[in-house]
């Protein structure tokens, strides 16, 4: 923090960039989002390399470094490369993909080949500095730029906060918007022409190659967090902020380095940490939720095998042996070892001679045997609706009418099949 | 009853005329394409003063690399289009930089193999990371492509940069700088070879065998995987290889095209021949040629403009494309087009005969004069230049003439072509009276669509379907062919 201070003393200018990038990160990452959950990710790298020529062409005419005018060219070039995309896609057999490359990078070519023209025209190419575009650099930013950056930044996040039940909706289910008559096009565009704003407002400090991931990189790591919209881009601006001002202080560090890849690291490195360890769907998470399930169902097939052979063994069976179990299931001795040290702990079974339940398994035992038993009864008696029933549901109640529940409980007592509770020891 | 039966056996199109169509457009375009490269450069390389000896050896030996390098990419970019896998390419070819910035920190040269095996192993690694986050963190596919390219690119930018730029000029790896890399000569056995040939002809080389060995397989992947799956053939493999590919060509290309714009000769060509033919033999020979023709071109225009080759390329492929948007002979928005208003004019003018035609047949002449003062018929359908040129195309196959009162007259043929018309009208309403529970009502406007479709052969196999009926259901004769 002190380093950081020394820093802020020594350089003012540094300070106004750092709340400029944070800024932008959380506007990216908001509406990064939403183009995430949009299926629209890839829509920021289009325009941004479209955005190139524009950019070349604004400073042709005005023949100064003016950012204003340089971003409307960049904005006004990049809606045209994506109004040709979509324009192939609507009018020619060109696929979305092959529409994507081609405008991509023959737009990118001609603003790299306007790029080159402008470094060779004598007098103002070389102080055009319109390289840093393409990677981007903080450090030439000047307090001026930095306001018009805080300004659509803004702008952007009042525009979200206005249409945020619209955003809601269509990024979640477009279909069901429009059988609502919601104006999904509508709110498409006005999502797409956010996109291009942040993506142009990215331009001068990540640059035109790496933008996209600005966009992209926070709300795809914000994912793995939680399930809530609301939630989600918090966590998604957060992630930005952190992209835009852990990458602005690096890059002033290495002065240099362009200050675009820094801060895509930075956000690689935030993905990567959200990929294993977001609580939600992190890897981590998501394997210990199948480990915690894989656990449970083998608990359960114990319970219910004992139950089965105590039931199948009359009253005076008190216990059963490890090799009856081991006869109805597919588990290995050591498997079988660590359940049944598994369920003791838990209370559910007592090893001696045999292996016998305690009265709170053999509570559990009787619940899961009695479901089971209906399923089956069901399945026997009514096997063509096997098909529109939720097999992997616990509860038989949860999927059929509860009188056909009852007609096969009366079924299974009446056959004497039917478990009760303190039947068995 | 079958549609066979009326449909009889697959008609295939005139076979000659269309086998000799490629072949002979192809040839036309490099031959155009040839001298019109060679007149530019004629002119771009004429000294500036009197006296000075002209230097061919520099452009044609740039030419010549700038063509082995997009005609290798081309052959490949066929693949990922028709995979739908350019993004994939895209990806990979931003992510093959940090390969070529190790291969180069570890062995200090850019021709060494290091540099090819750190591209490759970076481009494989894209695939799987792509696919990988994608499964592994249920990202939607684009998205983890997005993360997994930029983070990979941004990787290799900051090796790049950290490199001393004596060895290692960013601006030549992201941008390509083809014309001095050719003047860079390498001795091989006695022969002075420019080094982007030492890479770029073993990899068009190895490109052609690959697509040759592996042809059916490729094929059957990139237009059916499940179909090839299903068959046994192990698509993962031909995908893994392709991308390995893709990787190779992409750093053998770098220092011509640059690693940002491999993408564009990788793409551009591929997706404008796909716009051309629809045989990938012959989708891969357009893509070459393409690429071929947006080398020279390209080269031409980055030294008329003293610009970036590599981006003037991308242009030059991009502005080919646009062309066959509008102008390719299947499915260009022009050609389509034309192809429309020509079948509107065709349409316009059989309406015209056929009513014409049925007016002789109820000899309801009077009243057609009475409303419309002309003998004209009252409603050419379509815009005014339909109306127009249908207008002319009776005239011209001679199928009307200008009775006394300046109206319209059927003349001997128009009354065939009218005939015809008309007889697969009334076989259309009678085939769909018979085989579809449809009201009278709805017969008509059914037929009076279908009825310029009809080749005579269909007419007769509607006619044998029928048995010889001689009405149609509106109790109306059905003409002899």
């Amino acid at each position: 923090m002190d380093g950081l201070l020394q820093l802020a003393r020594e350089n003012y200018n540094l300070l106004v960039v750092l709340a400029g990038t944070s800024l932008l990160g959380i506007g990216a990452g908001i509406i990064g989002a939403f183009a995430v959950l949009r299926k629209r990710a890839l829509t920021g790298d289009a325009l941004s390399h479209a955005a190139l020529p524009g950019l070349c062409i604004a400073f042709l005419i005005l023949r100064e470094r003016n950012l204003v005018a340089l971003l409307l060219g960049a904005l006004a070039s990049g809606v045209i490369g994506i109004a040709i995309i979509s324009a192939l896609g609507r009018w020619t057999r060109v696929r979305g993909d092959a529409a994507i490359g081609t405008v991509l990078t023959v737009f990118f070519g001609l603003g790299v080949v306007l790029l080159k023209i402008i470094q060779n025209l004598p007098g103002v190419g070389s102080r055009a500095g319109l390289n840093s575009y393409i990677f981007g650099k903080t450090a030439g930013m000047t307090q001026a730029d930095v306001y018009v950056i805080l300004a659509a930044a803004a702008a952007c996040l009042a525009l979200i906060a206005l249409f945020y039940k619209e955003f809601q909706l269509v990024s979640f289910d477009a279909e069901f918007a429009q059988a609502l008559g919601w104006p999904v096009y509508g709110v498409d565009l006005l999502l797409m022409s956010l996109v291009a704003a942040a993506v142009v407002i990215g331009l001068p400090s990540v640059g035109v190659i790496l933008v996209s991931a600005l966009l992209i990189m926070p709300g795809a790591a914000a994912r793995f967090w939680t399930d809530r919209l609301g939630t989600l881009l918090l966590v998604a601006g957060g992630f930005g902020f952190a992209m835009g001002f852990t990458g602005t202080l690096l890059s002033a560090r290495f002065a240099n380095l362009p200050t675009g890849p820094i801060i895509v690291l930075t956000g690689t490195a935030i993905f990567g940490a959200s990929l294993l360890f977001g609580w939600r769907r992190g890897a981590i998470a998501r394997l210990a939720e199948h480990l915690r399930f894989q656990r449970q169902w083998h608990q359960r097939q114990l319970l219910q095998t004992m139950y089965d052979l105590l039931d199948a063994g009359g009253a005076r069976k008190t216990g059963v042996r490890a090799s009856e179990l081991l006869a109805r299931r597919g588990w290995t001795p050591a498997q079988l070892d660590r359940l049944l040290n598994r369920a003791a702990a838990d209370n559910l079974v007592v090893q001696g001679e045999s292996i016998a339940l305690t009265p709170e398994g053999a509570q559990q035992a009787v619940e899961i045997a009695r479901r089971q038993r209906l399923w089956e009864k069901f399945l026997t008696e009514y096997p063509d609706q096997a098909g529109s029933v939720n097999l992997a549901g616990g509860l038989l109640a949860d999927s059929v009418p509860s009188d056909t529940v009852a007609e096969l409980t009366s079924q299974l007592v009446a056959e004497g099949r039917w478990p009760r509770e303190g039947a068995t020891p | 009853m079958s549609t066979a039966a009326i449909t009889g056996p697959v008609r295939s199109a005139p076979a000659g005329s269309a086998a000799l169509t490629q072949p002979l457009a192809l040839a036309a375009y490099l031959v155009v394409c040839g001298l019109a490269g060679w007149a530019a450069l004629e002119h771009l390389t004429r000294p500036a003063t009197a006296g000075q000896v002209r230097d061919w050896g520099t452009p044609l030996v740039t030419i010549a690399a700038a063509i082995l390098c997009n005609a290798s990419c081309a052959i490949l970019g066929c693949y990922l289009v028709l995979r739908r896998m350019s993004l994939l390419g895209d990806a990979i070819s931003h992510a093959v930089l940090p390969g070529i910035a190790l291969g180069f920190l570890y062995s200090g040269s850019l021709t060494s193999p290091w540099i090819f095996i750190g591209a490759l192993a970076l481009g494989m690694l894209t695939s799987v990371l792509a696919q990988g986050v994608s499964s592994l963190g249920r990202v939607a596919e684009d998205a983890s492509l997005g993360i997994v390219f930029t983070s990979l690119f941004a990787l290799g930018v900051i090796l790049i940069n950290l490199v001393p730029s004596a060895d290692l000029d960013p601006d030549c790896v992201l941008y390509g700088d083809i014309v001095n890399a050719s003047l860079d000569l390498h001795s091989v056995g006695g022969w002075s070879i420019s080094r982007p040939l030492l890479m770029l002809v073993p990899a068009l080389l190895a490109t052609v065998l690959f697509v040759a060995v592996l042809w059916k397989e490729l094929k059957i992947v990139s237009f059916d995987p499940a179909l090839a799956a299903a068959m046994g053939f192990n698509v993962w493999l031909v995908h893994y290889l392709l991308m390995g590919m893709v990787s190779v060509v992409t750093v053998a290309s770098f220092e011509s095209v640059g690693s940002v714009l491999v993408v564009a000769v990788l793409i551009v060509p591929a997706a404008t021949a796909a716009l051309i033919t629809e045989r990938l033999g012959w989708m891969i020979a357009w893509a070459v040629a393409i690429g071929a023709t947006s080398a020279v071109f390209g080269y031409i225009a980055a030294m008329w403009l003293s610009t970036s080759v590599a981006g003037a390329t991308a242009v030059v492929a991009g502005l080919q494309f646009t062309a066959a948007v509008f102008a390719s002979p299947k499915q260009g928005l022009v050609s389509r087009w034309l192809r429309n208003q020509a079948l509107a004019v065709r349409i316009a003018a059989e309406d015209v005969v056929g009513r014409l035609y049925r007016q002789e047949e109820t000899g309801d002449r009077g009243q057609a004069t009475a409303a419309s003062g002309r003998r004209e018929p009252p409603d050419i359908s379509g815009r005014w230049w339909i109306a127009w040129l249908a207008n002319w195309r009776l005239f011209q196959r001679g199928w009307v003439e200008r009775d006394r009162a300046d109206g319209l007259r059927l003349t001997a043929a128009g009354r065939d072509a009218a005939r015809r018309l008309v007889r697969a009208h009334r076989l259309w309403e009678s085939y769909l009276d018979t085989h579809f529970d449809l009201p009278r009502d709805h017969l008509h406007d059914a037929a009076e669509r279908t009825e310029h479709y009809l080749d005579p052969q269909l007419q007769d196999d509607l006619a044998a379907e029928l048995a010889g009926r001689a009405v149609d259901p509106h109790g109306k004769e059905i003409p002899a062919p």
